[in-house]
């Protein structure tokens, strides 16, 4: 990508990053009082995470049935309150197996 | 404990964590590299990031030169949870972490970071925390230039695989909550079906894919805000201000 407007965007996303996660350091020392606003603020990272994953994972990999059999190690492994490298790994072993035996068959 | 002592500390806890991240921006490095970016220009966006959600939406705007406004929106909506963090990280602080010094370690704060600090028992200093987000901020910049070196030389089956990492990541950080507390697994489930709306649904899938995740967080946080409030935390706070003011 052209480096000047790989550089002008990089600046955009990585200031935002930044200033998202500094000014409330560095401001709001007290809590905050709105119940509404904390209840927001509580369920979004949740909600993007999840629409982040759902439809998106389906096509992260090379077969819509690896995907679905990862998907559904993941979410067992999750369940069963696994560490966040245990489940990825497990998940990604999962497709490697399943694309495996596709490409076998 | 002495400073250095604490900085050690920090950055062994953060052993774990720098891990995790290693396999997780190994499969950002590749898809970095494979939307267009350079190998030192996904390094870069790593280095000056360091958020996975974030990353992965913002750098398909980048390639795609969509408007700016889009990515200030994108990273805005997706990493406002790392605000929320930084309000609760800033209780915890000790009085000796000054202006300069909080500027400095909000740079590290991610989800990971965020739970290893907060579940300390004692305030937290500033070198602590520094050692803390060293050994991720590490794993996290390596696994990327790992990612974006190799994803050449790998075979497609492994790539494919790979792929996969940061989404199961997702999985594990939504899914443990969810099971615990019904309205946080709904407003999962509410996102879930928004975004696939908008992907599937003829006109709906007009919007781009940065902007729709934005419209899918913020109608599922503001229904569930309404809906389903969090608990004061404050009851007894709240009752006696209420019997103040009837009085």
């Amino acid at each position: 990508m052209q480096t000047d407007v790989f550089f002008l965007y990089l600046l955009v996303m990585a200031g935002v990053t930044y200033l998202i996660r500094m000014l409330p350091l560095v401001l709001c020392r007290e809590k905050i009082q709105s119940r509404f606003l904390r209840s927001f603020l509580y369920y979004v990272p949740y909600a993007v995470l999840s629409a982040m994953t759902i439809p998106a994972i389906f096509y992260s990999t090379g077969y819509l049935v690896s995907a679905i059999a990862g998907l559904a190690v993941a979410v067992a492994l999750s369940l069963w309150e696994k560490k966040l490298l245990t489940v990825a790994c497990g998940a990604c072993a999962t497709v490697l197996i399943v694309e495996s035996i596709i490409k076998f068959i | 404990m002495t400073s250095r002592k604490l900085f050690i500390r920090g950055f062994l806890d953060g052993i774990p964590i720098c891990l995790g991240y290693l396999s997780v921006s190994f499969a950002f490095g590749i898809f970095a590299v494979g939307s267009g970016l350079s190998i030192w220009q996904s390094i870069l966006v790593s280095v000056a990031n360091v958020t996975s959600a974030g990353q992965l939406a913002g750098v398909p705007i980048m390639v795609g030169r969509l408007p700016l406004i889009e990515m200030v929106l994108t990273q805005f909506v997706i990493n406002l949870r790392y605000s929320l963090m930084s309000v609760s990280l800033s209780q915890k602080l000790s009085p000796r972490v000054k202006i300069l010094q909080r500027m400095v370690v909000a740079f590290g704060v991610t989800d990971e970071i965020f739970a290893l600090a907060i579940s300390q028992k004692e305030e937290l200093e500033t070198p602590y925390l520094v050692g803390l987000i060293t050994s991720p901020f590490w794993g996290w910049t390596i696994g990327t230039a790992l990612g974006a070196l190799a994803g050449d030389i790998l075979p497609s089956l492994i790539v494919s695989a790979l792929g996969l990492a940061l989404y199961a990541m997702f999985v594990a950080i939504i899914i443990p909550p969810a099971k615990k507390n019904r309205a946080v697994a709904f407003c999962c489930l509410l996102a879930m079906a928004l975004s696939a709306a908008f992907r599937y649904v003829p006109v709906m899938n007009k919007v781009s894919s940065g902007m729709a995740i934005i419209i899918c967080a913020v109608a599922s946080g503001l229904l569930f805000a309404a809906v389903a409030p969090i608990p004061e935390e404050e009851e007894k706070k709240d009752t006696s201000m209420d019997k103040a003011v009837k009085t």
